[in-house]
């Protein structure tokens, strides 16, 4: 991989002469001045990416990491194979077409078909995320694919709940129960194929959250797991990785075979037209600022609806910077490394407040509603986890969110989490007492698990994971303001709602002084920091 | 002297649940400590014993006895009080022999028994007012041995003397004096004869009766029970034809009541049959001693069993309450006519004293005693209004904001004005009420026509008022009280003191100020406080309404009941047949044939609403004619995708999690829709069972797609769907239903025919459903819910009290603006909005 050298990340502490720095807030975003003194954290801009996508592909197939051998020789003409493929949860936006999965699945597939395999089936591993629609699929693997497999029945969605079609393949050392898709498990060969957007996706999570059921997943997803995650991004201090490691490394005993496949996007985020977004503001040239004026003012004019139906229909213009495959841990390493090439930057020291403006989407809301429980995972499961070592934000610190927050919800793709919000929120925030109290009822419910299986609902006990995501930041922090957000919403999360951001300081005072360090995320795009 | 005459008798009161015959009951088992009192009550439906209980011993008039007998209280009325089963419209008043013979045992009868309701329909006012007192005479005509122990009836007494409750408004017809006599000595109604009186009022009934059965008026009857409950179906609206029928029949005997009462100058049909109750008795009965009290107005009482007590809504309260909630804004009446009240302890007073002093001789006609205050110590109907407005003035009533209502000012003005103006007032709410229920409101907004139902019922009975009680403010007459008063100056001092009846020691303003008006106020709890009031308002009116709430819910989702019953539409989802067939239709069609057809729907949308309006069925069955031809095979698939984008996002989340709450509960529940079954199918983990429409199928030729492997993957030739071929046939719909559509009494049907099939009962189940056409359903379980009613639906709930549940659609969810699928003809290309803003995109850059 040639990589051009292109700008690290920085850390700009405001001064008299920094210019207002940009907050995204849900479907839109706006200017705002910071305190003098306060670090804001910009993003190492995208590196470059491969010059010659498909010969990358193929170089990766034929040469690959670790102990495999390359993928031809994998293939036998009576052989079951599997293609799997990460689902509409990433990347985050959706890239625009090609999408990586379909370049590498019609190259694998056409190492298949040279090789005579007859049976190949493709599954899109949704662990217990929302089934993806047709367009959705279409786009993630082109119409050629689609239309070769769908029609047959061999263009399937993992079914976590469809008894008949997993199987148990054993327990680990910790007692824990290894669950997974039946085809996947039978087959001769899984190509599992991998976008890897941040350190925490990719080697063995990939199997062992897409492919399995809710049986195996409670045993990593939990409050006990996730409060020990620290950070989700860093596989080595992850409790969530370790149980997942020992999991992947049960299926690799058992002989499945696994040809994993991984790939890096650069960070370039958003198409040229919102350039601005992923820019310094010093350095927002003239059309950058009439961009600026003009689409955040549309946005703010149009109805949420609106301006969420356009923001969606956004494809991002995300290059690969590398693809690589083999034997699964080897893979993930090399994937790593080439990530925090992209991603990584180190930060000094801690801070009291940490301030995010949050966008519109995040992995569970593509074409679909950012409701209030997706804000709070967006801000405490995500951002607060873009860290190695040390989070930003000192312990007791304040988070300062800048998103609407409505108290709205897609009730087709997330009819629990209406119930959630209701019945479970408005008695516990607590992660522990809602797993005991709850957790259950919402996972065996037969209409979530109906809705999960034949319509377009995440699983019933998702938003309980999603809660769980935000254990180690409700733990380690001394109170979450929201800027912005609809009261009653905030106030539900139990978090703390202001109306400005300066009210948002105001309150954070409470809890961290009067004089607090302040470092601002100016994120999207990703990144990765290691606080020292 | 009265203890001790009364202490050795046994003493029947009529009418004891009445509000002087509670008092009576009262002071005579707390005054009289040795006699007996024998209850005659209509045994009603809980029996007499139950009944006594419940409506005679429980009143807080027997507080005083109870704090004074402490633990010994059940056992005295045990022992002392002797309950039997009378009713007084029939002959003989339907006794047992057992009872007859503890009745005629009695020493003294007081006879309260009465319809006291000032417009009473003519003929039961005639049975029960005009010939009770009668009847009841008839009965104990008959002498029968004393029981032992008790004094036997001898000589002039051997006979039990029976007092009969009249009224002093039997003379109203009279200006200036009324004297202590029967009316007949009236010269103008000399030739009144009460034989004909009474044929004519049963007459009257089936005259009115035959009347109300000519086609003509039938007509109306049905068009107003469709006005009240839409489309409700056939056996609810002949029900409610027939009970608006019967109400007008008795509205119409009312009126003739009225009419025939006033025209012989009483003010009312209660004191006209009074009048002739009293004329029939003193006629009939001539061999019995009898006396006549005549009370005014009773009111609250003055010190006994305690200042304030009463018992219901008296006669002048809900006027009072009225004004003092500024509802009542004028009331007719004679600034300078007498208001003739009296303290129902005095009443009960005069009477004891009566029963002590029976007639020496078969007097004829009997003697007659006046109860009144108004030539003994007047209080004059200015001077009334004066002191209510004052006393409201100081103890203002608050309303729902929690603000005093400040009192209005009487200008005194006849009552033809203020009839008129009231009218006026009711037609402008007719004409609103009529607008409104033309409008499709729904939810929340139905409270509109709620609104306007509760304010004409409040001007309703301000009408009703003014007519009926307007006589008595405008009354001339003033009661003389000489034989009264000489019965007073006969007693010795310490009955003087202790069965006061003299109206001069009342002191009106004293009693008004301090005993009466708090007492009305409190029995009829309104808010009174600014604190209470705001409470009222702000948080105990949403308090208790929520506490209402929770109750309802509670009684709803209690492990006792048996099956849940939900409607689909605007109760589960808030979608219909037509969105849903609008969806389907263009499913499969090209963007500019969805809009065509949407528009074709859009225009044919006022006759489908006409026809749903008459008959929901017949609608049905209109509508699904436009499924014919469309393949069953295709729809049940089509129906996943109608499920994922358009039910979903339509639903009630509340709805959803209260059909869960059912189930976890472990009632079964059930569906219940006129939707076909392709339709309802992706709904079916969430219910038991589900009962809806189901369309015939005939057979047609279709296309099947050939299986494909990954070869032909290589030669790049596949096309969506693989390649087709002519297929075996496949059924097709008709667009014709199976069975009727389960509709109205159909649906009752196959709810009930569920139930017995499980074993389960419809009293114990529970039914949430949004429209008037579901009012069968509603009313055949126990525990009927109404959703997002339409505005008759909410004001039929409002009267039932049915809990009533506002439930929408979660904010945020991605409704389409049309019920057409909006996604790509051509799948092949990405949605197209994606298309315009890439374009946009590029444009840009």
């Amino acid at each position: 991989m040639s990589q051009r050298l292109t700008r690290p990340g920085l850390i700009l502490e405001a001064d008299r002469n920094t210019p207002p720095t940009l907050f995204w807030n849900g479907e839109g975003f706006y200017l705002q001045r910071l305190p003098k003194g306060s670090r804001i954290i910009y993003p190492p801009e995208p590196v470059e990416s491969l010059y010659d996508i498909e010969d990358g592909i193929d170089n990766a197939l034929l040469n690959p990491t670790g102990d495999s051998q390359p993928l031809p020789d994998l293939l036998k003409p009576d052989m079951r194979l599997t293609i799997v493929f990460d689902d509409i949860s990433l990347p985050l936006p959706p890239m625009r077409s090609p999408d990586i999965r379909q370049q590498i699945i019609e190259a694998v597939l056409d190492y298949a078909a040279q090789a005579g395999v007859d049976d190949v089936v493709l599954i899109a591993a949704l662990g217990l995320h929302r089934r993806m629609t047709e367009p959705e699929l279409r786009h993630a693997l082109g119409n050629r694919i689609y239309d070769a497999f769908a029609p047959h029945g061999l263009l399937r969605q993992h079914d976590a709940e469809n008894l008949d079609e997993l199987t148990h393949i054993g327990t680990t050392e910790s007692g824990e129960d290894v669950e997974i898709n039946k085809r996947a498990a039978d087959s001769d060969l899984i190509v599992y194929v991998n976008i890897n957007l941040t350190a925490m996706d990719g080697g063995h999570k990939s199997m062992c959250t897409g492919l399995v059921s809710y049986k195996t997943m409670r045993h990593h997803h939990n409050p006990n797991t996730l409060l020990h995650s620290r950070s989700l991004m860093d596989m080595h201090s992850s409790a969530l990785h370790s149980s997942i490691w020992r999991m992947g490394r049960l299926i690799a005993n058992s002989g499945i075979k696994i040809f994993q496949i991984e790939t890096t996007l650069n960070t370039d985020t958003f198409p040229e037209a919102f350039g601005f977004l992923q820019k310094r503001e010093w350095e927002w040239s003239l059309s950058d600022r009439v961009r600026y004026i003009t689409t955040s003012n549309i946005l703010e004019k149009m109805p949420p609806r609106a301006s969420r139906a356009v923001l969606h229909s956004i494809k991002s213009p995300y290059q690969v910077t590398s693809v690589q495959a083999g034997e699964v841990e080897a893979v993930h390493q090399v994937t790593l490394n080439n990530l925090h090439a992209q991603q990584l930057m180190v930060v000094e020291g801690q801070t009291d407040i940490l301030t995010m403006g949050l966008p519109y989407i995040g992995p569970y809301n593509v074409n679909s509603t950012m409701n209030p429980i997706l804000v709070a995972v967006m801000g405490l499961g995500y951002f607060f986890n873009l860290y190695i070592n040390k989070p930003l934000v000192r312990q007791g610190g304040v988070v300062i969110i800048t998103h609407p927050t409505r108290w709205e919800f897609n009730p087709l793709h997330h009819p629990s989490y209406i119930d959630f919000f209701e019945q479970v929120l408005s008695q516990t925030t607590d992660p522990v007492e809602m797993a005991a109290k709850f957790e259950e009822s919402f996972a065996v419910d037969p209409w979530y698990i109906h809705l999960y299986r034949k319509s377009y609902a995440y699983h019933g006990v998702h938003p309980f994971y999603m809660w769980y995501w935000c254990a180690h930041a409700l733990d380690h922090l001394g109170g979450v303001v929201v800027v912005g957000g609809d009261r009653e919403a905030v106030r539900r999360l139990g978090f703390r709602p202001a109306s400005s951001f300066d009210d948002g300081l105001e309150i954070a005072s409470d809890i961290v002084g009067t004089n607090p360090s302040i470092t601002h995320l100016h994120c999207p795009p990703l990144l990765l920091t290691e606080v020292r | 002297m009265i203890v001790e005459v009364l202490n050795t008798k046994r003493i029947g009161i009529t009418g004891a649940t009445g509000f002087l015959g509670t008092a009576l009951c009262e002071r005579l088992l707390r005054c009289i400590p040795e006699c007996e009192v024998v209850v005659g009550i209509r045994p009603g439906r809980k029996g007499v014993a139950e009944r006594v209980k419940r409506d005679l011993v429980k009143n807080e008039c027997f507080n005083v006895l109870r704090d004074q007998l402490g633990s010994n209280f059940s056992d005295t009325i045990a022992s002392r009080l002797i309950p039997i089963a009378i009713d007084v419209t029939q002959d003989g008043l339907g006794l047992t022999e057992h009872d007859a013979s503890i009745l005629k045992s009695c020493n003294v009868i007081i006879h309260c028994a009465a319809t006291v309701n000032f417009d009473s329909p003519l003929d039961q006012a005639a049975e029960i007012n005009m010939l009770g007192a009668s009847r009841l005479a008839s009965v104990i005509e008959t002498q029968v041995p004393a029981p032992e122990g008790r004094e036997p009836t001898t000589g002039m007494q051997a006979q039990p003397h029976l007092i009969s409750v009249s009224t002093a408004y039997v003379a109203a017809n009279q200006k200036g004096y009324a004297h202590e006599e029967l009316f007949y000595d009236d010269s103008r109604i000399k030739n009144l004869n009460w034989k004909q009186e009474l044929l004519q009022a049963r007459r009257a009934r089936s005259d009115i009766e035959a009347q109300s059965r000519t086609p003509e008026i039938l007509k109306k009857f049905a068009k107003k029970a469709h006005f009240e409950l839409s489309n409700a179906g056939t056996r609810l609206l002949t029900q409610k034809t027939e009970q608006l029928r019967l109400e007008w029949v008795n509205e119409r005997m009312v009126d003739i009541g009225r009419s025939r009462a006033q025209s012989l100058g009483w003010p009312d049909v209660y004191a006209y049959t009074k009048a002739l109750g009293e004329y029939v008795l003193a006629q009939q009965h001539t061999n019995l001693p009898i006396s006549i009290v005549r009370p005014s107005i009773i009111e609250s009482a003055l010190t006994d069993p305690f200042p304030g007590w009463i018992r219901g809504f008296r006669m002048g309260d809900p006027v009072i309450i009225s004004y003092g909630k500024g509802l009542l804004k004028e009331f007719p009446g004679l600034i300078e006519g007498v208001t003739d009240v009296v303290p129902v302890d005095l009443v009960v007073a005069a009477i004891l004293a009566v029963a002590a002093s029976p007639p020496p001789e078969l007097l004829k006609p009997p003697p007659i005693y006046h109860v009144a205050s108004g030539t003994r110590n007047p209080l004059k109907y200015g001077q009334l209004v004066e002191m209510v407005r004052e006393w409201f003035a100081e103890h203002p009533i608050y309303d729902s904001a929690g603000q005093p209502i400040p009192p209005p000012e009487w200008s005194f003005p006849g009552k033809g004005r203020v009839q008129t103006q009231l009218a006026r007032k009711m037609q402008l709410l007719d004409g609103a009420e009529r607008i409104v229920s033309k409008l499709p409101l729904r939810g929340e907004y139905s409270k509109v026509f709620a609104r306007i139902e509760s304010s004409k019922t409040t001007l309703k009975r301000a009408l009703g008022y003014v007519k009926l009680y307007g006589a008595y403010t405008e009354t001339e007459a003033v009661f003389r009280i000489d034989r009264l008063l000489e019965l007073y100056d006969s007693l010795p001092q310490h009955d003087k003191e202790e069965f006061c009846f003299d109206p001069a020691i009342v002191d009106w303003h004293h009693y008004i100020h301090q005993i009466h008006l708090p007492s009305v106020v409190q029995n009829a709890r309104v808010p009174t406080s600014p604190s209470v009031a705001a409470i009222s308002s702000s948080v105990v009116t949403r308090d208790t309404e929520q506490a209402r709430t929770e109750r309802s819910r509670r009684a709803v989702l209690s492990k006792q009941r048996h099956i849940a019953v939900f409607d689909l539409e605007n109760t589960l989802i808030s979608s219909n047949v037509v969105a849903t067939y609008a969806w389907l239709a263009t499913y499969h069609l090209p963007p500019i044939k969805r809009i065509r057809l949407a528009g074709q729907l859009l225009l044919q949308t006022p006759q489908l609403f006409l026809i749903d309006k008459r008959d929901r069925s017949e609608f049905l069955r209109y509508f699904y004619r436009n499924y014919k031809g469309a393949s069953k095979e295709q729809l049940e698939t089509d129906s996943w995708e109608l499920l994922n984008n358009l039910m979903i996002s339509k639903t009630f989340p509340d709805a959803i999690r209260r059909v869960r709450q059912h189930k976890e509960l472990g009632h079964k529940t059930l569906l219940v829709t006129g939707a076909v079954d392709f339709i309802v199918e992706p709904l079916k983990p969430l219910f038991d069972e589900i009962i809806c429409a189901h369309m015939s199928t005939q057979l047609y030729p279709s296309k099947t797609a050939e299986p494909m492997s990954v070869s032909t993957w290589l030669t790049g030739k596949v096309r969506p769907g693989g390649s087709l071929s002519t297929g075996p046939h496949t059924p097709t719909f008709t667009g014709e239903l199976e069975t009727p559509p389960p509709i109205d009494q159909t649906r009752v049907a196959l709810i009930l025919e569920y139930a017995e099939a499980e074993g389960l009962s419809l009293k114990e189940s529970v039914a949430y459903a949004d429209s008037a056409s579901d009012l069968p359903m509603l009313e055949a379980v126990g525990y009927p819910v109404v959703v997002n009613p339409e505005p008759r639906l909410a004001s039929i709930a409002e009267k039932k009290g049915w809990p009533v549940e506002y439930w929408s659609k979660t904010k945020g969810s991605p409704t389409p603006l049309l019920p057409i699928w909006t996604g790509r003809y051509d799948q092949n290309k990405p949605p197209m909005l994606e298309t315009v803003i890439q374009k946009i995109l590029e444009w840009v850059e």
